[in-house]
This record gives C-alpha cells, sequence and structure tokens, in this order.
C-alpha cells in the first residue's frame, strides 16, 4: 500500500489527488485538514515520516487557487520521501502552521510569510525572514515589479 | 644666512602640506569589505605576486578606526548597506573610498529587490574600478589614482 493510499483511506475528505514517477509520490491534500494529515504522516507507524525537509511556498500565477505550499517529507525509518502540495488561495492567505508537529517549520514558515505573503496561522513569530524591517510588499511574487527598489534602511544604534 | 652653505646636503626643505601629503600617499592602509569574488583578487594583489606594498598600501586594517581606505569588494545588499554606512562613518578623516568590482559600481548583474546598485548610493566614492572580477593590476590602479587625489590636495587645510 502506498503512502498515497493510506491517506486516501485514512482521510478521504481532505484527499484530492496524487501522482507519483520514479518513485517520487506527490499527494495534493485540502488546506483546512493539513495538521491533522500532518501529524498522522509522522506518528503513524506505517508512514513515519519523521523529518521535515522542506517548506516553500508557489506563486502560479492566473491560476486559481494562486498559490501552493510545497512539504517535503523524508522517512528516516523506511528511507523513504513525500511531497505534499496544498493550494491557498489569493482571497484567503491564511493556512495553519505545522510548527505544533515539526518545529523545524518556523523558519520555513517565516520565509513563505516573506517571499510570497502566505499566513501561517498559530505561528508564534511570524516576522519577516529574510528581507528587512520596513520591506513593503513580497518579493518572490510574479507580479513585484523586477525594477521596483525599496528605501535604504538606516544605521541601527549597535552598542 | 645661507642655510645651504650652513647645513650642505644634510636638509631638505618642503612645506609642511607637501610633506604630509607625501606620507599620505604612500602609506594608505586600507579597510577589506569583501563580500564577494573581488576581495579574493584583492588577495592577489596583496601577495607577492603583485604586491601592493610597493605601493606602500599592504598595511590591512580590519579595524575602520585604524584606517584610511575603505575597498568595497562585492556585492552590498540592502541589509548590508547599514552596516557598511557605519563603518565608512566610523573611519577617521581624510579617508578614501573604491568601489571595486561591477557589483560594488553597479549591482552588476544582481538587478533585482535585494541589492543595492552601486554603493554610491550610501557612501561617497572616489573610485570605480570596473570588472568581474578585476585583475590585481586594476586593483593596484585605484590605488595609484587615489594616490595622484592626495597629490594635489591640502591635508591641512
Amino acid at each position: 500500500m502506498t503512502v498515497a493510499e493510506i491517506l486516501k483511506k485514512e482521510f478521504p475528505e481532505s484527499f484530492i489527488s496524487e501522482h507519483h514517477d520514479y518513485g517520487d509520490e506527490t499527494v495534493f491534500i485540502q488546506k483546512s485538514n493539513i495538521v491533522t494529515v500532518m501529524r498522522f504522516l509522522k506518528y503513524d507507524a506505517r508512514t513515519s515520516f519523521e523529518q521535515l525537509l522542506d517548506l516553500c511556498g508557489v506563486d502560479y500565477q492566473g491560476e486559481t487557487p494562486r498559490f501552493e505550499v510545497v512539504y517535503h517529507l523524508y522517512s528516516l525509518s523506511k528511507k523513504k520521501r513525500l511531497r505534499i502540495r496544498v493550494k491557498v488561495d489569493e482571497t484567503d492567505l491564511k493556512i495553519n502552521t505545522i510548527i505544533p508537529v515539526w518545529e523545524i517549520a518556523d523558519w520555513f514558515e517565516r520565509e513563505a510569510w516573506d517571499m510570497y505573503g502566505i499566513y501561517f496561522e498559530g505561528h508564534p513569530n511570524l516576522k519577516r525572514l529574510l528581507t528587512w524591517e520596513g520591506f513593503v510588499g513580497h518579493p518572490l511574487r510574479k507580479d513585484y515589479p523586477v525594477n521596483k527598489r525599496q528605501p535604504i534602511p538606516e544605521p541601527l544604534d549597535i552598542v | 644666512m645661507d642655510l645651504g652653505k650652513f647645513f650642505g646636503d644634510t636638509i631638505l626643505t618642503t612645506r609642511m602640506k607637501d610633506l604630509v601629503n607625501w606620507g599620505r600617499k604612500y602609506s594608505l592602509w586600507p579597510m577589506p569589505y569583501g563580500t564577494a569574488c573581488c576581495a579574493i583578487e584583492f588577495m592577489g594583489a596583496v601577495s607577492a605576486m603583485h604586491d601592493i606594498s610597493r605601493f606602500g598600501a599592504e598595511v590591512v586594517r580590519f579595524s575602520p578606526r585604524q584606517s584610511d581606505l575603505l575597498l568595497v569588494m562585492g556585492t552590498i545588499n540592502y541589509k548590508q548597506a547599514p552596516v557598511l554606512k557605519k563603518i565608512y562613518e566610523q573611519m577617521c578623516e581624510p579617508k578614501w573610498v573604491v568601489a571595486v568590482g561591477a557589483c560594488a559600481s553597479s549591482g552588476g548583474f544582481y538587478d533585482n529587490y535585494s541589492v543595492i546598485q552601486g554603493i554610491d548610493e550610501v557612501i561617497p566614492v572616489h573610485v570605480y574600478v570596473p570588472g568581474c572580477p578585476p585583475r590585481p593590476e586594476q586593483i593596484m590602479d585605484a590605488v595609484i589614482k587615489i594616490q595622484k587625489m592626495i597629490d594635489p590636495k591640502g591635508a591641512l587645510d
């Protein structure tokens, strides 16, 4: 039984679709149930994806829903990989944080917030990670103007 | 009294400002602000092959308080701009700035949201060095240009 089949059986209402090539499994999941699905994937003995390798945002400008959050999971015990994709629409950019499941998601989610403006609800410290204080907009969005320049930050009073 | 007759060739006469300028010209202490590959070329300029000490500029100081030539070598992004400005302000007068390489001079090929399009947006620049990265000879050329800049200026004015 593949991971996609397990997910389809356990979460029929959250499972949207799956595809796999060359052992590279990808599952689309409903946004509302992401934390429950992630907790299941981490702790269930059949899946046991102990590690969150990466979390990132994607901008599919022109499509609806426009944004996507992609989670890359790795199972240290089973030596397996899984990609979870969640569609997030421009009109409702909120998605639940998965920090309760994997603490490493903290900075990943901050980066996705910084670059794409995806708001992770329940994040304890959702501040910009890579750009600086006072930055306006989200630079990796496809509609961010290439030639837009932000004001240069002033020196802070560092003792 | 003819001093020349009295002292012979044991003394030289000059003006104070010329003497100070002469000293400054041949004892530029560079502060390397290296963020990219241009800094590697600077290492080449300092070491034996090209040997920048022939121009008196080999005493590399890693404190802005002790140096008078700021060499900005590499990409400067927006988050670094306040740091660079602070370091420039910490240097004692008189001071000179060289923008080494395409990135420091104009942002180079980093035409994006995070990179300053030339450090002259933040601090004044005296000499721009083209190249990506420039050859060590070009860095030496910049030092010579700075020396020529010091020459006619009155140090004590």
